[in-house]
């Protein structure tokens, strides 16, 4: 009744009396694909993944090889200039986006499940283990950012998984928190109500009832933790505790070249670029997705 | 008013369990992990027995764990955070008092730059909502909500400090037995990134906030109760738009503390920050315990006044307790 | 009633307003105008435009809409010629409004007195602060309101619904304006409270000459207030004319139906829905927007629109067939329907099995007790309605029954001789699928994300073992049980409007072949001429059927349509229970007296 019924437009005329209604997060992507910025995120990510992928095959030299000396010019033999050991800075710049990714979507992907679980059985459970649950997520949301990661790599070690694992932990509290938020919503919904009276078991209708009509706002935070993944995934590398060298990795070879910032800006200048793109591209196809779910909220938001 | 009381009081003892729980997690991190401790300090050197057996017992490693934890704990809320492992092995409370003190003045200044330019970003981009000025601030913030700090960071020391101008240190050594007011300079790059970093996130969250208030009926009858514009905006609207901010910002000033991390590092300040990457590189754990703890509990505390001061400022809260 | 012509104090000269971007028109050239001192009710039912029209007097759209054209003069001003400073001297002075919801109306970090305080100074009311503090302790008396510093001192969320109501109309009174608004003032209320209120406007209204628009979907709230009304339907103005004129002598069939749609306490005959439902903007015939739900349409009505036309210059309506209508054809095709309760002479337990006894039951909501040791019965093949106001404890009562409750219950509700465990998930699966539960909001009650052959197929999957075709013929066979094209199968609840949700709602309830048919306020979201729709809907399966039914409702007006027997609650305890009509006709509990007397009727003479 909050909504001037006035003003919605009418039912059937969204998507066409018989257009069969898609799964809500298709129709999110469908509807966030529309707008510029998604197509502009899109396209760049995805070229940054090309590269990432296949740019090794395109190199002129392998990563770890010394090829000249250390912060040479950029000239015709090495477009970007050597780094702070003589090698080509081109090579490792294309090289060294495939531990971001990798990373940075495993990561996500372990956040995401243990949030999107947490979350589901918290919001519908309610009451002790809804408390229990959130508090439990409190203290992890405690630690700001990289310092849950640090503070692990301080007695473990820098190891891949770990800095993995503790990437997608310190998203789960988020994850946890819009999840559990969504469910309520749906689960206050009668007919959330209406299965249980029948008897659909409790994981049927959290599988069922719930899920399909929260998957927008689940899509929509899987792309803006994507983007922070990536973010702290280089940041860790950034101050030496992602990838190892000689691995070529973009956080990485800021770390290495910092102190030629004044005389060869370049050399840092380059894996700088590519990891704003990144973070960048993907944050417009979050905010594409999330401009697009908000759409789609004003549709159906009629109850 | 026994009710708000009572609320007060029961954030408070959330905000104690809380800080309760990260400190079991720090410990267990540190000192619990089948990852001997002192193993993991020594390195290759563990196969000296010798070292190895009395630095265990430096780390007090070889009583049971609850005792260790007692122990450790009774320390930390004595003000005693242990002897550092490196070097001449200085009480962890010396060596990080003046990195404290070097970091608190980084993170105020950088939340007294960044609050008000968001308010008044989210404020008039709300106002404004749809214009070209909206669509400006929306894309300047996604660019700088997207990107790591560091990377700010460098961009900055590059235009300001190297490659364009040549303004500005690019490199921020502290140094806390000269005055602080001969080393201004030396905080201007470090602050700006970290006021870049935050602003996004407050303007956009007063920005969403504020269109949801000015869409409320409340405005629209103030509207046509006659009530001119300027009014409605900073007398109906803020207020209330407001108030779901706090927890915004308070996280945010929060984050600040850890995000210092990295823009610390980049500009070789003498923060906790810093201090904090030093410390894992060398694995110097009781100061890691001490850093990583202090951190969290900037966190819990800033949250909880939040609290405090959303009941405080919204009458439903404030009055409505029962 | 009205006046001389001369004393025209708003004049609306064919409005058109647009949806803003698509220009999907919301209000198409509709005028009236409004005498000095006279109420005009507007009423429309929803997605008819006449939220829009009421604030356009305001010169204010919501966001996503806009004026079209159209002129509107209030007192000899042009409103939508004014510039901003000007406009803002009209709206809280000329013409004032008072929202549907006051609630969300009132600013929560503005105290009251502060609010109230505000439109006298906005608007320099008076010379000094002295005046104005002497015309807001002027302006509470008038609405019965206290005018100490403590009352002014309370925020918004400290006071009751009527009396946010209250203060809303005495800041819509403050600087005296020549005309007010009133948008719907009482939906959100309670009966008792609605009285009140209603009392309050037309005492305003009529000792200090102020003209009224009074917006509605309720002909009966108005019936005794207003002194005109106009009808609208799908954004234009289907007929307009003296209140008495319109209750006796209707010339549109859409009047006629709409007053056979409502509900009465006192009527001889129940109500009878209009097929269909009104079409939301957008989607709009050409011709007359009536046309489709209309059983005197003929060939024209489809493509074209009537002119305005009518009796006199007083008496205006726009249909093609008007004078016939005027002189009696029949508006309704089909027989008359009976009230049920007819059938019934005495309480059940006497007679008849009984089918759910309800014993000293308690229940809390988180640790308040609700429910106070009720004791009720219903019986086979029979209705028993369970009324009450917001609070009494109905719902509660019916989800008890239905396995809903989520907290403690102390007491027995046994079925068929069986104690019933508290959660459905206790019971056993006949138990479930004897006891089916329709909700309220079937806006809220169908999982958007499924088609309509997924909603009904769930229970059927879990209650029978039928195959594909067993499934598909049970289903196919309840929409028609309920009136419902098989077409609706493969669409989405999204695709339907809200009364053929419900049908869908009672169908998913049938498909489980229930003894016992549990209808929570299974119209309140549902526009009068649906309303009865679904109400006729219900009576027919119950006497096809004999499922038992218990029927809760806030409309005391519904009851003699539906159930044998009443349960009338208060405060979570039964007060009265009896056969409909001894309950109806002769309350024996000062509750129902009281509650009887708030239920707007329409005036005993205006039945068609």
């Amino acid at each position: 009744m909050n909504i001037d019924p006035e003003l919605v437009p009418a039912e059937g005329a969204v998507s066409g009396p018989s257009a069969p209604r898609r799964r809500e997060w298709v129709q999110t992507l469908v509807e966030a694909w529309g707008l510029r910025r998604t197509k502009v995120g899109t396209v760049m990510f995805a070229l940054l993944l090309l590269i990432a992928l296949f740019g090794r095959f395109v190199a002129p030299y392998t990563p770890t090889e010394f090829v000249g000396r250390p912060f040479s010019d950029p000239s015709t033999a090495y477009w970007l200039g050597t780094d702070f050991l003589g090698r080509d800075v081109l090579t490792r710049v294309l090289y060294g986006g495939l531990s971001v990714f990798v990373l940075g979507i495993s990561a996500t992907v372990i956040g995401t499940v243990f949030g999107v679980s947490l979350g589901l059985v918290a919001g519908y459970a309610r009451r002790v283990v809804d408390e229990a649950i959130m508090r439990v997520l409190d203290v992890v949301l405690a630690f700001p950012s990289v310092v849950l990661a640090m503070l692990f790599v301080s007695i473990l070690g820098p190891r891949l998984w770990l800095i993995v694992l503790m990437v997608g932990v310190s998203h789960m509290p988020r994850i946890a928190r819009v999840t559990r938020a969504a469910t309520v919503e749906v689960v206050a919904r009668d007919f959330v109500r209406a299965a249980a009276a029948v008897g659909v078991p409790r994981r049927k209708i959290l599988l069922y009832e719930v899920l399909p009509n929260i998957s927008s706002p689940l899509l929509v935070e899987f792309g803006l933790r994507l983007t922070y993944s990536i973010i702290m995934i280089a940041a860790l590398s950034f101050i030496g505790f992602g990838m190892q060298p000689p691995a070529a990795d973009w956080g990485l070879m800021i770390n290495e070249n910092r102190i030629a910032i004044i005389t060869q800006p370049w050399v840092v200048l380059a894996p700088v670029l590519m990891i704003g793109a990144l973070t960048i591209s993907a944050n417009l196809i979050a905010d594409g997705l999330s401009r697009a779910m908000v759409g789609i909220d004003r549709d159906t938001a009629q109850a | 008013m026994p009710p708000l009381l009572k609320i007060l009081f029961m954030r408070l003892g959330l905000g104690v369990l809380t800080l309760l729980l990260v400190s079991v997690v720090v410990f267990a991190a540190t000192q619990a992990l089948p990852g001997d401790a002192a193993k993991a300090i020594l390195g290759k050197d563990s196969a000296d027995t010798e070292r190895y057996e009395a630095l265990r017992k430096q780390l007090r490693l070889d009583r049971p764990l609850v005792e260790q934890y007692a122990s450790w704990l009774g320390g930390v809320v004595r003000g005693d955070l242990g002897k550092s492992l490196v070097g001449a092995g200085a009480n962890v409370t010396d060596l990080i008092g003046k990195r404290v003190v070097n970091s608190a003045i980084l993170v105020l200044f950088a939340a007294l730059v960044s609050i008000p330019i968001s308010i008044l970003l989210g404020s008039l981009s709300a106002i404004w909502r749809d214009s070209k000025f909206d669509n400006v601030v929306n894309i300047a913030n996604l660019s700088l909500a997207s990107l790591p700090e560091f990377v700010i960071g460098i961009i900055m020391v590059l235009v300001f400090a190297t490659a364009v101008f040549k303004w500005l240190p690019s490199v921020s050594n502290v140094n806390s037995l000269m005055p602080l007011s001969g080393q201004m300079t030396l905080f201007v790059l470090p602050v700006i990134t970290l006021a870049l970093a935050v602003v996004p996130y407050v303007s956009r969250m007063l920005r969403a906030s504020t269109v949801e208030v000015l869409e409320s009926e409340y405005v629209m009858m103030a509207r046509l109760k006659g009530v001119s514009e300027p009014r409605v905006l900073w007398h109906h609207a803020l207020p209330n738009a407001i108030v779901p901010t706090i927890q915004v910002i308070a996280i945010n000033i929060a984050w600040l503390a850890g995000g210092i991390v990295t823009v610390e590092y980049l500009f070789t300040f003498p923060g906790v920050g810093a201090g904090l990457v030093d410390a894992v590189a060398n694995r110097d754990m009781p100061v890691v315990q001490a850093l990583v703890l202090l951190m969290a509990a900037i966190y819990v505390l800033l949250n909880l006044m939040a609290d405090i001061v959303t009941i405080l400022i919204s009458p439903r809260l404030r009055t409505g307790l029962r | 009633m009205s006046g001389a012509r001369s004393d025209i104090v708003l004049t609306v000269e064919d409005l058109r307003v647009v949806l803003d971007p698509s220009g999907i028109e919301i209000d198409d050239g509709v005028s009236f105008v409004i005498h000095e001192g006279e109420v005009l009710g507007l009423v429309g039912e929803s997605a008819s435009g006449k939220t829009t029209a009421a604030t356009s007097l305001l010169a204010y759209q919501r966001r996503g809409a806009k004026m079209a054209g159209g002129r509107i003069e209030i007192a000899g001003t042009d409103i939508l010629s004014l510039s901003r400073p000007e406009l803002r001297k009209v709206r809280g002075g000329l013409i004032s409004y008072v929202p549907q919801d006051a609630s969300a109306s009132l600013n929560p970090a503005l105290r009251i007195g502060d609010q109230l305080m505000e439109i006298l100074n906005e608007h320099s009311f008076g010379s000094s602060h002295a005046e104005r503090q002497a015309r807001l302790v002027e302006m509470m008396d008038e609405v019965l309101l206290p005018s100490d510093r403590a009352f002014m001192r309370r925020y918004p969320h400290q006071l009751s619904g009527g009396q946010q109501q209250r203060v809303v109309i005495a800041m819509a009174m403050a600087n005296r304006p020549k005309i007010i608004v009133l948008d719907e003032p009482t939906t959100a209320l309670d009966v008792t409270t609605q009285a009140h209120v209603l009392e309050t406007v037309r005492h305003l209204t009529s000792s200090y000459g102020v003209s009224a628009l009074y917006v509605t979907h309720d002909l009966a709230v108005v019936s005794c207030l207003v002194d005109r009304i106009a009808i609208m339907y799908a954004g234009r103005l289907v007929e307009i004319g003296p209140r008495a004129d319109l209750f006796t002598g209707a010339y549109h069939p859409y009047t006629r139906r709409l007053l056979a749609a409502i509900p009465d306490i006192h009527a001889v005959r129940p109500p009878r829905g209009i097929p269909g439902s009104a079409p939301r903007p957008g989607s709009r015939v050409a011709g007359c927007a009536f046309t489709p739900r209309c059983d005197c349409r003929i060939d024209k009505c489809a493509t074209e629109f009537p002119p305005y036309t009518g009796p006199d210059a007083d008496h205006q309506v726009c249909c093609w067939r008007w004078e016939e209508v005027g002189q009696g054809l029949p508006v309704i095709e089909g027989e008359e329907l009976v009230f049920p309760t007819t059938r019934a002479e005495e309480p059940c337990r006497t007679v008849d099995t009984v089918v759910v006894d309800v014993r000293e039951v308690t229940a809390f909501y988180q640790r308040k007790e609700v429910l106070h040791e009720v004791t009720t019965t219903l019986c086979e093949h029979r209705c028993l309605a369970l009324v009450g106001e917001s609070g009494s404890g109905k719902t509660t009562l019916a989800r008890c029954i239905a396995g809903l409750h989520q907290f403690k219950i102390e007491g027995a509700i046994e079925f068929n001789g069986k104690t019933l465990a508290r959660e459905t998930r206790g019971r056993t699966s006949a138990e479930r699928q004897a006891i089916q539960y329709i909700f309220q909001s079937p806006y809220s009650s169908l999982n958007p994300r499924k088609t309509i052959r997924q909603l009904l197929a769930q229970p059927i999957d879990i209650f029978f073992d039928l195959d594909r075709d067993g499934t598909e013929e049970r289903m196919v066979r309840v929409l028609e049980q309920v009136a419902l094209d098989t077409s609706l199968l493969s669409r989405y609840p999204e695709q339907l409007s809200g009364g053929e949700r419900q049908r869908v709602a009672i169908a998913r309830a049938l498909v489980a072949e229930p003894s016992v048919l549990i209808c929570d306020e299974v119209t309140s979201w549902l526009d009068v001429s649906v309303q009865a729709a679904i109400i006729e809907l219900l009576v027919h399966l119950q006497s096809e059927t004999g499922v038992s039914m218990l029927f809760v409702t806030h409309n005391l007006a519904l009851i003699r349509s539906i159930a044998q027997e009443v349960a009338v609650m208060q405060d979570g305890r039964i007060v009265e229970h009896g056969v409909v009509d001894a309950v109806l006709d002769d309350p024996q509990a000062e509750y129902t007296r009281l509650l009887l007397g708030d239920t707007p009727t329409i005036p005993a003479d205006c039945r068609i």
